[in-house]
């Protein structure tokens, strides 16, 4: 990959396959989103979970047995992490005090068992998270869109918003395929996929609008193609050593975590397409051109100041 | 000369590098397990008598004891570990008596050196030492209900007192509707009341031969009752955490109606639960005249026996808010009893009421507000609604045989641990308003260390993977920029602790992702160094302009990164909020690192002497 002496790579030569490939793949999930929906996390729905610890392997059968004669119904156990640990979920938000009954229920048929987690969300913070969350999110594009418009042009803000929404979008799918539970981790994940997203789309941005200045020939598909190309193994490194930790902390985190990983993953994965193809090929369809940066050229002086500037603020914070 | 920082600039580097280091090496000394002894009122101070009791029990137990001490208002036993410190707070309880409350806590162990600069560990979350975590939500309706109720009783004693004769005096909503038989009495006491409450919104309106006024609050007025509820009830929620002789405890407004209540180390939510939630208030009314209009009337059960009832005014002379002090004791036939002692206004308003109503019977009512659950059918499903419900009952109905002042008993409770919650529900102050539980999470001890082991295994790990792959990447560069990673993770740590930020599980995520996204301030640099070798750049002037020319991306890419980190604390609540704290405070330290601490090194290195090529990795320089 770092074979950088041979010829440009053609990546816009498949702009074409790429852009099939990626629309393809938001229709699916936005397709999935509707029809399967997101399985919802406690954090969101309200709801009672218990997380208990046996001292020998419970069979799940008959825990389920326990809290069907005690009287509960409505409710999902399932093994978390480990065989000894079980993890009781009720939709129930309006009982408070329900996980210590079902402690006691399960207690009280002779399995030795230690309570490690319980929490009870009640319905009403739950549907006020969920209004919350997708407003930030929705924020989030603004504010990018916003800066990047200022800092940049305003078909750069438009495409390197759009690569972010395509990374949700995609993350979210792909999380409504397999049910994976989302909870405020994963919403908390899929900002920082935002973030990362970005980070990748302003990098090769910035090198385009660098060499629209820079080299005096080449239309648009050239510049972009070896802005791209000049980037590439930048994009592939950073996302290589921001994958590898995602891996150890999948693999080591905690069950409590894992979807957070996994979210992330997916996301630096997709983002960093999506800041090669999806970005260069909105900026390509938007029709970018060496005029459209030569005003803000002009300011070089002022953008040199701006420049020097950011540091110092972030010193202050 | 090119590649070469002025000595200035290095100092400053190596500060507040040296800065870093010793306020991030506190959290190299894992706390200790404790057990703190505070007193139960806050007159009792904690001695070196009190603390060797506690020590005598422990030794009798056989519970090794690491040291101890006396601070300020408390005194510290610390343990070797956690299965210690659980089985050493029974003991010393019993040991001490209810004076003292014993409570569990994790004692720093940082030197004393350090501790006098002011350096700390990082504070640890919930979901990594264990605890509860509530939050609660204030009722603002029935906020501004009993405000509207006490203040429409206020005013008819007024109109009373200055012998304005009034028929009837609704709430409706939130307005107070008062009726009139004639005009005179109207505009007399719509004077009256234009004066003295001017926190109302005033209309007259005529119905029939109803002459009414109608008393609205005004938006703001409202807002600020809410807001008085909402102090009052985390000023009492303070109180009885303080009466549950929690360590560090966590007591947070969030948003308008909302009060965050974090207990590290608490097991048992079910005592937390019932001292922070219990909304028992008391009200003291007189007993209504056989010939009161049944309007001025309302009737309650007996507490006891609910087939008894009583009829009592609607005004209501004094509640438990103006409670000063109460203590349960005992009466003459050893039944429990609660000694109440009023503030001055309690008293005086009090001694009014009583002083014209001798040989009249007053009553205590208990008020408690429950939340029950109903199933019901919905749509064709069974679900189960929530309801608030309000229970209130007489619990005492007594002869006035003179003037009552501020100090007083009340009698009629059913038990000696019924008695002595409500009296301290009554000391800790009553909430304005009642609250309901709309969170709760509990952590056990087992899962939080659990948390901590898995958060640092992948910590260490993905910072191991990231030293290896930049090392083989990109040669001596790459271990330039691993000495600037760790500097940056150090850095990082060393922000939290000064912040006191705490620690939690999705921090230490956030920690994770910090490293490996750090390195990409590098990356950029170094990528921009080989293109410039490669286009025939000496070295000098390729580090140079490596380092300037990525300086522009690197600021962009993280300003963009910074703003969305922001906007999730800002959104963000619980765990998001904790790793959006993380990642911000890494986007800072990683660009401090990446550009000027990476650089610094490489000046160090190869600056200011004459270089053939720069060990960085790629086909170029390994030709």
């Amino acid at each position: 990959m770092s074979d950088t002496q041979k010829k440009p790579i053609d990546f816009m030569g498949i702009r074409k396959i790429a852009s099939v490939f990626s629309i393809t793949l938001i229709i699916v999930s936005i397709a999935l989103l509707a029809t399967r929906g997101l399985n919802l996390g406690m954090d969101f729905t309200g709801g009672t979970s218990v997380e208990l610890e046996y001292q020998q392997a419970p069979a799940l059968a008959e825990v389920r047995t326990t809290l069907n004669e005690a009287g509960y119904s409505n409710f999902v156990v399932q093994n978390f992490g480990s065989d000894t640990t079980v993890l009781v979920r009720m939709r129930e938000s309006g009982n408070d005090e329900l996980a210590r009954e079902v402690t006691g229920a399960l207690s009280a048929s002779g399995a030795e068992l230690e309570l490690v987690s319980s929490e009870f969300v009640g319905s009403q913070v739950g549907e006020e998270l969920k209004e919350d969350s997708g407003l930030g999110l929705l924020i989030a594009l603004a504010v990018v869109l916003i800066y990047v418009g200022m800092r940049f042009q305003f078909k750069f803000g438009i495409a390197s918003v759009l690569p972010l929404a395509h990374d949700v979008i995609i993350v979210l799918g792909v999380f409504a395929l397999f049910q994976w539970t989302f909870d405020l981790t994963v919403l908390a994940a899929l900002l920082a996929v935002i973030g990362y997203s970005l980070n990748d789309t302003i990098v090769v941005a910035d090198r385009i609008r660098e060499n629209f200045r820079k080299l005096r020939e080449g239309d648009s598909w050239f510049i972009i193609n070896e802005s791209i190309h000049q980037t590439i193994s930048r994009t592939i490194n950073t996302s290589g050593t921001t994958l590898v930790v995602l891996l150890a902390l999948y693999l080591f985190g905690g069950e409590a975590i894992n979807n957070f990983a996994l979210a992330l993953m997916i996301g630096v994965v997709v983002g960093t397409y999506s800041s090669i193809y999806v970005s260069a090929n909105m900026l390509m369809v938007l029709g970018v051109s060496r005029e459209d940066l030569m005003v803000p050229a002009k300011e070089g002086a002022v953008d040199q100041e701006e420049e020097e500037q950011p540091p110092e603020w972030l010193n202050r914070m | 000369m090119l590649n070469k920082y002025p000595l200035w600039k290095n100092l400053i580097i190596l500060i507040a590098l040296v800065i870093g280091f010793v306020y991030a090496l506190p959290n190299l000394f894992p706390d200790d397990h404790a057990i703190q002894i505070t007193g139960a009122r806050s007159s009792t101070e904690i001695d070196q008598r009190i603390l060797d009791r506690a020590l005598d029990a422990m030794e009798a137990e056989g519970i090794a004891v690491k040291s101890s001490e006396l601070q300020d208002r408390n005194g510290l036993i610390r343990v070797q570990n956690g299965d210690d410190q659980l089985k050493a707070r029974p003991v010393v309880q019993e040991a001490l008596g209810s004076d003292y409350l014993v409570a569990l806590n994790m004692a720093p162990s940082t030197p004393d050196w350090l501790r006098s600069l002011g350096a700390g560990p990082m504070k640890l979350g919930l979901d990594l030492r264990g605890g509860v975590h509530f939050l609660l939500e204030v009722d603002m309706e029935t906020a501004v209900e009993q405000r509207l109720e006490a203040t429409s009783g206020q005013i008819k004693r007024e109109l009373r007192e200055e012998r304005i004769r009034y028929r009837g005096g609704d709430l409706e909503g939130r307005q107070i509707v008062l009726s009139f038989r004639d005009e005179q009495s109207r505009s007399e006491a719509f004077s009256l009341i234009r004066d003295q409450y001017n926190q109302f919104l005033m209309d007259e309106q005529t119905d029939g031969d109803e002459l009414k006024i109608v008393l609205s609050l005004s938006e703001q007025e409202v807002k600020s009752i809410q807001d008085y509820a909402l102090e009052q009830n985390l000023t009492t929620i303070r109180n009885r955490v303080n009466e549950l002789g929690v360590a560090e405890p966590l007591v947070q407004r969030q948003g308008a109606d909302r009060i965050i209540v974090e207990l590290p180390g608490v097991q048992d939510t079910a005592q937390a639960k019932r001292v922070l939630g219990a909304t028992a208030n008391l009200e003291f009314r007189l007993e209504a005249r056989q010939d009161a209009p049944s309007a001025e009337t309302e009737s309650f059960p007996f507490r006891d026996n609910p087939q008894r009832t009583a009829r009592l005014e609607r005004e209501v002379i004094v509640t438990g808010n103006n409670v000063s002090n109460a203590q349960q004791a005992f009466d003459e036939n050893g039944q429990p009893q609660v000694n109440i002692t009023m503030d001055s206004v309690g008293g005086d308003l009090m001694n009014r009421a009583t002083r014209n109503a001798i040989q009249r019977r007053m009553a205590v009512l208990f008020i408690e507000y429950k939340t029950e659950t109903q199933q019901q059918m919905v749509d064709g499903e069974m679900q189960s609604v929530e309801e608030r419900v309000v229970e209130k009952g007489i619990i005492s109905l007594a002869t006035i045989q003179s003037a009552l002042g501020s100090s007083f008993r009340i009698t009629g409770l059913d038990s000696i641990p019924e008695a002595s919650e409500l009296a301290l529900l009554l000391r800790a102050g009553s909430l304005a308003a009642p609250m309901y539980f709309v969170q709760e999470r509990t952590i056990g001890p087992s899962l939080g260390q659990k948390n901590i082991d898995a958060g640092m295994m992948s910590v260490a790990l993905g910072f191991a993977l990231v030293l290896v792959y930049m090392a083989i990447y990109y040669r001596g560069f790459g271990m330039i920029a691993n000495v600037a990673l760790t500097l940056n993770l150090m850095m990082l740590i060393a922000c939290m602790s000064i912040l006191s930020a705490t620690l939690t599980l999705p921090g230490i995520a956030g920690i994770v992702l910090t490293v490996g996204m750090a390195v990409d301030a590098n990356v950029l640099i170094f990528e921009r160094i080989r293109e410039e070798l490669k286009a025939g750049v000496p070295p000098q002037s390729a580090i140079n302009s490596g380092y300037s020319r990525a300086f522009v991306s690197i600021v962009d890419a993280n300003i963009t990164t910074l703003l969305v980190a922001v906007i999730l604390f800002a959104m963000g609540s619980g765990p998001v909020k904790g790793f959006a704290i993380t990642l911000c405070l890494g986007i800072l330290t990683s660009m401090f690192s990446g550009l000027m601490v990476s650089r610094s090194i490489v000046n160090l290195v190869y600056g200011g002497r004459k270089i053939e090529k720069l060990s960085i990795g790629g086909k170029l320089a390994n030709v």
